[in-house]
């Protein structure tokens, strides 16, 4: 089933001419810069999720905070939908136009506002690039923690949006473990601050809610994070494996020995040999798998805990263990890793990249029924996993040119995901919803969940104006999808309005 | 009698809790859920029938090499953490308790917790995942026992803190975290400007440090990690040792600084890292300063309006945990911003509809 919108299981959004708006706009806001030619409006047709592209109907660029709380109060009262973007590196479609909607690009948001090296915060407008962060923050001798792949491109404000992972969130957590205050602007252009400069702020926990919320519950203006003392050093391992089953083991075996590494990455045979072929990281490439364990913190106990790894990856089977002997080759061994998405790219025309998580003991599992979907498709799958908290980055190997590929890749990251949720895990662990997993969110939640978050959202926005479609699918979408539970084999709430 | 035979067994009662708040619901009849009923000083009084959860305990599901826990909101926090020490671990937010029924719903219900917060994160960065009974009495499953999760809204940590107003806790997940290796306390004499310019020199190196508290004179540190690290940083600050329990005493509100003289009322200050002492009239109330000075209590026989003041001039919060029948303030929270309460009340309104979970719990008006 199509994940594009469908106003008949989506929801009606409300019709304008585009005249109309766009001279509105133009009378209401006479300095907003607004793109509506169709060669202007053509680069935002799509984010990182590039297999899925719609033309919004306007692209407004706000160079100040006055402008976004101006069009805000605009589209609310026409009743216009608002989609806003960020970098637009997200991989789940959570920045996806809408035909009858206006694109916010907060793009031109890209200062920092201030660092407090005594205080460890920085304070900056959504538009920083994630990256940019610990680069202002490192003469200080402090950096930001969560590092997403995409972290020299992707922005702050779409970290918080998608809560944003990296490679080292099981020892520093996720972006919603990392941000201290949100400050937003309500679908009705009204300024909320969420969270405080102090650890916690009275009320419900809005900050919590904000991070992940995809654009749905207001449009971000301001974050500020914690910044953390670098750490004193870190080294890295790189373990081999002839056997997938044995690395999964030696993951589990590393963190029941009371270590938390600061990264646990491995890789697969097909993501080994792809991203030795492009970087040449000496990957060995007669593995089955191969693991990355970083190890950060203060020297004198990063050689300890080096040695109790090193004690734990030989007693788990490891067929060569080797120790990167200096920050350049700790960056080498690295490059693979961080590489293997392009790298992957370069074995075929195109890649689609899957974002499941799963209990680490139903690795070995859920990599058996991924091998033989890649059977049954006939489909090339590489994985590439942040083992030390179980999530799951499968690349479905395909061909958009060949006649029905792309659904054929779809069809087989879709059992992907729903392999995770059976495993116990959930269908997305950094790279959220979007329009990407609209479908499967039927599989994770069953109506009432859905029907929940549904509310949640009209505690915020009544009428559905921000972001409509991501995030939280129709009860009909999930009823068409059919995957919807369906306990005692009725659906939730019949009264409800199915959309 | 063994220890085994006086517990109450593990009990899933989930299916009466359901029930009893589908009546709730039906007769609009409000609720006063109650775990261990240790923390119903925190927060305004609520006049309700009781719907009891301590009976509902037991943990569900520990799997340590995965670093989760799963268990049933009445839990007793000390059996849970019981449980953990076991396996060599804990509960990385180091919740308070205030007597052994202190229960795992209401350490997660109120969200407080212990002096290791700035270090390690809040009561809500550990939950990964609840059973939540909502106004209809559905039991419904939001996270789950994977560290990343960011399919549909975050409820589970939405829940936290929100002291049972929007739904009741019927079973969490929570990420769990190894002991540390070594473990030192020490104290080192200094004044309150010294120790927090210290303080604020200290944090930008990366320490083994997981609590820092002045008091009374004197900067009192807690390290743990490595044997190494812990050994060398010992080293380093010098002092002396610290008496055993005192981080515990401090975490449960028990060490004698929190003895009130009549009159006084407790209040916590909540305050942005770095914030210099407050200047509050001609008081000279005594201060704890934990949390490396984030976290604040003053003794004191001032009216909450100055301290709110105060403290909301430094861009934090102040909340009195005296209760009002006792001396305390009738409201025990800081006041929301107007738009901040609109979505409160909406939010509310939205889960709770006929206003049936902990009327009045945070704030008088819903």
């Amino acid at each position: 089933m199509s994940i594009l919108y469908d106003e008949a299981i989506d929801g009606p959004l409300a019709t304008f001419a585009k005249t109309d708006v766009l001279s509105d706009l133009q009378q209401h806001i006479p300095t907003l810069t607004l793109l509506h030619r169709e060669e202007d409006l053509r680069p935002f047709e799509c984010d990182g999720l590039a297999a899925y592209r719609v033309l919004p109907m306007l692209v407004a660029m706000p160079a100040t905070l006055d402008e976004v709380q101006s069009l805000l109060k605009r589209c609310h009262a026409l009743g216009v939908a608002v989609v806003t973007r960020g970098a637009g590196t997200g991989l789940s479609g959570g920045a996806l136009p809408l035909e009858r909607g206006v694109l916010l690009v907060m793009s031109r948001f890209q200062h920092i506002i201030s660092i407090d090296p005594d205080a460890r915060t920085a304070r900056l407008q959504p538009g920083v690039r994630n990256l940019a962060i610990s680069e202002a923050a490192a003469p200080y001798g402090l950096y930001y923690a969560p590092d997403p792949s995409s972290q020299i491109a992707c922005s702050i404000g779409g970290n918080v949006a998608e809560n944003a992972g990296g490679v080292h969130c099981l020892k520093y957590g996720l972006t919603v473990h990392n941000v201290m205050r949100v400050d937003i602007l309500t679908v009705e252009g009204e300024p909320m601050t969420l969270g405080a400069d102090a650890l916690d702020a009275p009320g419900f926990d809005l900050l919590a809610l904000i991070n992940g919320s995809e654009g749905m519950l207001g449009v971000i203006t301001e974050i500020t994070v914690k910044l953390l003392p670098q750490p004193e050093v870190a080294k890295v391992l790189m373990a081999s494996f002839d056997d997938v089953e044995k690395a999964g083991q030696a993951v589990g075996n590393i963190i029941a020995a009371g270590i938390i590494p600061g990264g646990l990455e491995m890789m697969d045979k097909l993501a080994i040999q792809a991203a030795e072929d492009f970087v040449q990281a000496g990957y060995p490439l007669e593995a089955e798998a191969i693991l990355l364990c970083e190890l950060d913190g203060v020297l004198a106990d990063v050689d300890d805990d080096c040695d109790t790894v090193r004690g734990v990856l030989e007693k788990a089977g490891a067929t060569d263990i080797r120790q990167a002997r200096d920050d350049a080759e700790r960056a080498v061994f690295w490059s693979g890793r961080k590489n293997a998405f392009p790298a992957v790219g370069r074995l075929s025309p195109d890649y689609y990249c899957m974002d499941g998580t799963i209990p680490r003991r139903e690795l070995p599992h859920v990599l058996n029924d991924i091998a033989a979907l890649s059977r049954e498709s006939g489909l090339r799958i590489a994985n590439v996993f942040h083992a030390g908290d179980g999530n799951m980055h499968p690349l479905i190997l395909f061909d958009a040119n060949r006649e029905g590929e792309l659904a054929l890749a779809e069809e087989v990251g879709g059992k992907i995901l729903e392999l995770c949720v059976a495993a116990g895990g959930s269908i997305t662990g950094e790279h959220g919803v979007g329009r990407e997993k609209i479908n499967q969110m039927c599989s994770q939640f069953n109506g009432d969940e859905i029907t929940l978050f549904h509310a949640i959202k009209a505690a915020f926005d009544p009428q559905g104006l921000l972001n409509p479609g991501k995030n939280i699918p129709t009860l009909a979408r999930c009823a068409e999808f059919g995957a919807m539970h369906v306990h005692n084999n009725e659906l939730a709430h019949p009264d409800i309005p199915r959309f | 009698m063994t220890e085994s035979q006086i517990t109450p067994p593990n009990h899933d009662i989930a299916s009466r809790l359901c029930e009893q708040v589908k009546e709730a619901y039906q007769q609009r009849a409000p609720l006063r859920i109650v775990g261990g009923n240790t923390r119903a000083f925190y927060g305004r009084p609520v006049d309700a029938a009781p719907l009891d959860v301590a009976e509902h305990r037991g943990i569900v599901h520990y799997d340590p090499v995965e670093l989760i826990v799963t268990a049933r909101a009445g839990t007793p926090l000390d059996e849970l953490e019981a449980v953990l020490d076991d396996s060599g671990q804990m509960l990385g937010f180091e919740p308070p308790r205030f007597g052994p029924q202190s229960t795992l719903g209401g350490a997660v219900a109120t969200g407080m917790a212990g002096p290791r917060r700035p270090w390690a994160g809040a009561t809500r960065d550990f939950v990964l995942g609840t059973r939540v009974i909502t106004q209809q009495g559905d039991l419904l499953r939001f996270g789950g026992e994977v560290m990343k999760n960011v399919a549909g809204y975050d409820m589970s940590r939405l829940m936290t803190g929100a002291q049972g107003t929007l739904g009741v806790l019927a079973d969490v997940s929570l990420k769990v975290l190894p002991q540390p290796p070594a473990r030192a306390s020490l104290r080192l004499a200094l004044p309150l400007d010294k120790a927090l310019a210290r303080l604020a020199e200290l944090g930008r190196r990366p320490l083994p440090v997981t609590a820092a508290v002045w008091h009374d004179g004197a900067l009192c540190l807690r390290l743990e990690g490595g044997h190494s690290s812990v050994e060398a940083t010992r080293q380093e600050l010098g002092g002396e040792p610290l008496e055993a329990g005192f981080w515990e005493a401090l975490r449960d509100l028990s060490h004698r600084f929190f003895h009130l003289s009549p009159g006084q009322a407790l209040w916590r200050l909540s305050l942005p890292p770095n914030t210099p002492p407050l200047t509050l009239g001609d008081s000279q109330e005594p201060v704890l300063y934990d949390w490396a000075s984030c976290q604040r209590f003053i003794k004191t026989t001032l009216d909450g309006d100055t301290l709110r003041r105060a403290c909301q001039a430094a861009g934090g919060h102040a909340t009195c945990y005296t209760p009002a029948a006792a001396g305390g303030a009738e409201e025990p929270f800081t006041p929301l911003n107007p738009v901040v309460e609109k979505y409160h009340r909406r939010l509310k309104e939205q889960l709770d509809t006929r206003g049936i979970f902990n009327p009045g719990r945070l704030y008088a008006a819903f």
